[in-house]
């Protein structure tokens, strides 16, 4: 019985066996910088998760608990000598910790939230609490339900505003640009779908003015990363392979994504830990995985004038890493196309590549420490005296935005492409 | 094992939410970087040495033992509960409590990560040299406790070199002062050098009074590489003889060379077997004339190139061979045992070529790298546990290299102490006079053996 709840961390057993317990994951890593407890940073999840394989210790509340605290941020990975992929043993440990959902104290926990077919009720219930417009609009398939499934979360919260319509509603599936130019097949996600359309539309206008053909796969679904990050690996397997059918369907030359969570996912983690899962997915994931590119990049790569963006008003800006950037490397490009853009001053906050504090459902699970590590990101956007912060991750965007209004400051909070967008969209 | 009614006080004395006996924790308080476990039976959180002094108290009274940790980012097991008992975290002591910028002195609790308080004195355009390679993670009462070292210690010396005094809880309880903040004082027996290198054995740290320097204006980082081993140690003692004292002289040997390269690709010459990475500081116009004369005097020493770093971008990329050592040396074998003997300087190509026999000798992987400017080693033996008799086989190897370095007129450890990792072989460097002396001043601090029983001394 305990046998088969493990199988996900037997898969990452080779993996644990890396970490040497020199504790340099404790330097970076957010959650134990807000919690301030061993089992928090990733040396004491590798641990755990060790001794769970070993089968002397559980998936009860005690282990749940600690692989709660947990971002996903990728910082530990980064900063590891080693190179332990503790993202990847946490997404394993919460995955056996799903499949024993049926079982009480699991269930209890998270029960609601990772399978999405049975947040029926809880339609009804975040529907009351958001108010009418909230939700209505939104597929129970999309990452936002899995970013807002618990009812705690209201109090004094600010949640944005959804669009009144969609974005892939308001644009047809191709979008036909010069030819010779590049096709792009743009993944939307649902951040930019249902609320940050902006993003959207910044995005489409920058990739029109370069003369691409922009196609929007109607049959894309949410990234699945909030359900990766809750452990329902199944959910997350569901919509790689929908989302993968629905690119396939399109010959391009890259495929792009404005979010840097959605970028993470079809990259890396795709491949990563839905192909190890499911090894005749392995292939076509990693064929999508080649060809994605973030926005930022690929406008830089594509050789965006910045002078054609600029708009001539002065702005001092700071730029926020996401996690999910920083992981994958990029970090410069967007910073040049800023730099190189007439009328922008770019100013570094303190620790610009630290994690804002939204974690996938982090932030919902532990709200108060989401809050604290937020709180401190904030603080150094602010002491920049920066009129802006820019960053690439429409969740970022939620979560700086939240951070921001809750310490009364007024600072605006921008996508990359926006800011780019500003004068061809007039 | 703690009865309900100990743990109970236990709570009394810290709160609820600053003790865990849940298996999570204690798993997670039950590891340092030396990858042994041992359970505790509970974890403590106290915030101030009022606490600490009840529990130890209690200790004494209910005869449990009490095992002081800051990070666990110790290299012997010195924060381990071999045996079980109750482990004491000192991370909520995190304060600085006061920067004298009058006196260039500083108070700080032991919680502290040591670059933090680096970082917050160099705001003030101060110095707290001391720089263990953990210092991003370890705290600095665990750095007192282990009197930690790093690469500047060439120039700079040692954490004890930077302790003026101390607030200690002695392990039956009494909260007292060592030191103080004056530069000159000689009343009474000097505990506060006692205590620095105790590993907890003696007393619980609460309070650090360092002393501060001027911040350098600035500083020139070289990398040098030789064509022999010899060239790079005379190259050290040739640049000290001309009064020059580097910050740092770190060097890596063939053989980690060889991992460095193999994993990374950096393009080192074909002749290379040895590199320095030499590191000056102090005022611009001087270090600029010092890395001429560096060149000058190194020139005929076997050199095979000289890279000099034209800013701290280039400075961090000639820094990044060293760093990298780290990583590439899991590729020649899964498991490491990480030694850091000392020699004199002089003596360091002697004992590279005893441990090039030794490895010979055992037939396993040894890599050596670390501090030359002080002599400091880090003899890395490379096995792979799971192959039947490696682990015997490196244990045998690894009294030779300690004999090695005492037959050199050296020491066993220069940096990570003893602990739990090099006690059983105390015996070779220190006689039974020394070791009795040694723990009749544990047992007259320590009548009940409470704090931190089993480590160091055997
Ligand atoms: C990657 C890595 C690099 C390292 N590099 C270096 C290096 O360059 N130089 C070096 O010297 N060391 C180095 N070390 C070893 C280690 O970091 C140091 O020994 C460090 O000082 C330990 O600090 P800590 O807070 O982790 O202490 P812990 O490991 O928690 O404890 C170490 C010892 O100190 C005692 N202790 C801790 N706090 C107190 C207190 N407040 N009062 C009394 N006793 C206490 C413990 O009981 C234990 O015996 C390295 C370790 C790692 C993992
Ligand atoms: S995860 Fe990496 S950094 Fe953290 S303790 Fe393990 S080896 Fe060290
Ligand atoms: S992924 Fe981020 S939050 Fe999770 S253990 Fe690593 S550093 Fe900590």
């Amino acid at each position: 019985m305990t046998k088969k709840h493990t199988d996900p961390l037997e898969r990452v057993a080779q993996e644990m066996k890396k970490c040497v317990k020199c504790g340099a994951c404790r330097a970076n890593c957010p959650a134990f910088g807000t919690f301030q407890r061993e089992p928090a940073t990733a040396r004491g999840k590798v641990a755990l998760a060790q001794h769970l394989v070993k089968g002397d210790i559980t998936l009860d509340d005690g282990t749940y608990s600690a692989m709660s605290k947990c971002l996903l941020c990728g910082s530990c990975v980064d900063k590891c000598p080693n190179q332990v992929p503790t993202d990847e043993i946490v997404i394993a440990a919460r995955e056996a910790l799903a499949q024993r959902r049926g079982l009480t104290t699991f269930h209890k926990a998270v029960g609601q939230v990772i399978k999405n077919r049975k947040l029926m009720n809880f339609g009804a219930l975040a529907a009351a609490i958001f108010g009418p417009v909230f939700f209505r609009k939104v597929p129970s398939t999309s990452g936002l339900r899995l970013r807002f499934p618990m009812p705690f979360i209201g109090g004094s919260r600010h949640i944005p505003q959804i669009a009144k319509k969609p974005f892939m509603k308001r644009h047809p599936e191709i979008i036909k640009g010069e030819p010779g130019k590049p096709t792009i097949v743009f993944f939307v996600g649902c951040m930019t779908n249902f609320v940050y359309t902006e993003i959207g539309e910044a995005t489409l206008a920058l990739f029109r003015h370069l003369g691409c053909t922009v196609i929007i796969p109607q049959g894309q679904q949410c990234c699945g990363l909030p359900g990766m990050s809750g452990g329902d690996l199944e959910t997350v397997r569901e919509l790689a392979e929908q989302n993968l059918a629905a690119i396939e369907k399109h010959q391009a030359d890259y495929v792009m994504t404005a979010c840097a969570t959605c970028g993470g996912a079809l990259h890396k983690l795709y491949p990563l830990v839905i192909g190890k899962r499911n090894p005749e997915l392995k292939a076509r994931l990693q064929a999508v995985a080649d060809k994605t590119v973030d926005a930022a990049v690929l406008l830089q790569k594509l050789g965006l004038h910045p002078e054609e963006t600029g708009t001539g008003q002065r702005l001092r800006v700071t730029y926020h890493d996401p996690c999910h950037h920083r992981t994958a490397g990029i970090a410069k490009q967007p910073r040049t196309l800023l730099k190189e853009t007439p009328g922008l001053d770019l100013v570094e906050m303190e620790g610009a590549d630290r994690c804002c504090g939204l974690g996938g459902t982090f932030n919902v699970y532990h709200y108060e420490s989401s809050l604290d590590i937020n709180a401190g990101k904030s603080k150094a956007i602010i002491d920049t005296g920066a009129d802006a912060v820019v960053t690439g991750c429409p969740g970022c965007i939620m979560q700086l935005s939240d951070g921001l209004k809750q310490a009364g400051d007024k600072t605006r909070v921008l996508h990359t492409v926006e800011l780019l967008a500003r004068k061809i969209r007039r | 094992m703690l009865d309900a009614r100990t743990l109970q006080q236990l709570t009394d004395i810290v709160g609820a939410e600053n003790i865990a006996t849940g298996v999570q924790d204690l798993i997670c308080y039950g590891y340092d970087a030396t990858q042994m476990e041992f359970l505790p039976d509970a974890v403590v959180h106290p915030d101030s040495a009022e606490q600490v002094s009840k529990i130890l108290q209690l200790a004494n009274k209910e005869n449990f033992p009490v095992f002081p940790r800051g990070a666990g980012s110790g290299f012997t097991g010195g924060a381990l509960p071999k045996g079980g008992g109750v482990v004491l975290v000192t991370t909520r002591m995190n304060r600085i409590l006061r920067i004298d910028t009058d006196n260039l002195v500083a108070e700080v609790e032991p919680g502290v990560v040591t670059e933090a308080f680096q970082m917050e004195v160099e705001k003030l355009g101060l110095f707290y040299p001391p720089d263990p390679a953990s210092l991003k993670f370890s705290t600095l009462g665990g750095n007192v406790a282990e009197c930690a070292g790093g690469p500047r210690a060439v120039k700079y010396g040692v954490t004890k070199d930077f302790v003026m005094g101390l607030e200690v809880v002695l392990p039956t309880g009494a909260i007292i002062r060592t030191g103080g903040e004056t530069v000159k004082g000689v009343v009474g027996y000097d505990l506060t050098k006692l205590l620095c290198g105790s590993e907890g054995t003696l007393g619980i740290i609460t309070k650090i009074i360092f002393k501060l320097l001027p911040y350098p204006d600035s500083k020139k980082t070289m990398l040098t590489v030789f064509d022999s081993i010899d060239g790079a140690a005379r190259a050290v003692s040739t640049i000290i003889k001309n009064k020059i004292i580097p910050t740092t002289l770190e060097f890596m040997d063939h053989a980690t060379l060889t991992c460095v390269e193999r994993r990374f690709n950096l393009g080192m010459p074909e002749s290379a077997r040895a590199v320095l990475l030499i590191e000056v500081d102090g005022d611009r116009d001087l270090i600029e004339k010092q890395a001429g004369q560096i060149h000058k005097l190194i020139e005929p020493l076997g050199l095979v190139q000289f890279r000099v770093a034209k800013d701290a971008a280039e400075s961090e990329e000639l820094w990044r061979v060293r760093r990298l050592v780290s990583p590439s040396l899991r590729d020649v074998n899964p498991d490491k045992f990480n030694e850091d003997i000392v020699v004199p300087r002089s003596k360091v190509p002697d004992v590279i070529r005893r441990i090039e026999l030794i490895q010979k000798r055992y037939d396993i992987p040894i890599v050596n790298f670390g501090h030359a400017g002080d002599g400091n080693i880090h003899v890395n033996i490379m096995i792979d546990k799971s192959v039947p008799g490696q682990l015997e086989k490196a244990h045998e190897a690894i009294k030779e290299v300690f004999q090695a370095a005492l037959d050199l007129g050296g020491t066993m450890s220069g940096e990570h102490g003893v602990g739990l990792a090099k006690q059983p072989y105390i015996p070779l460097e220190l006689n039974a006079d020394q070791i009795t002396a040694m723990k009749s001043i544990k047992a007259a601090l320590d009548p009940n053996n409470i704090l931190n029983p089993g480590k160091m001394l055997p």
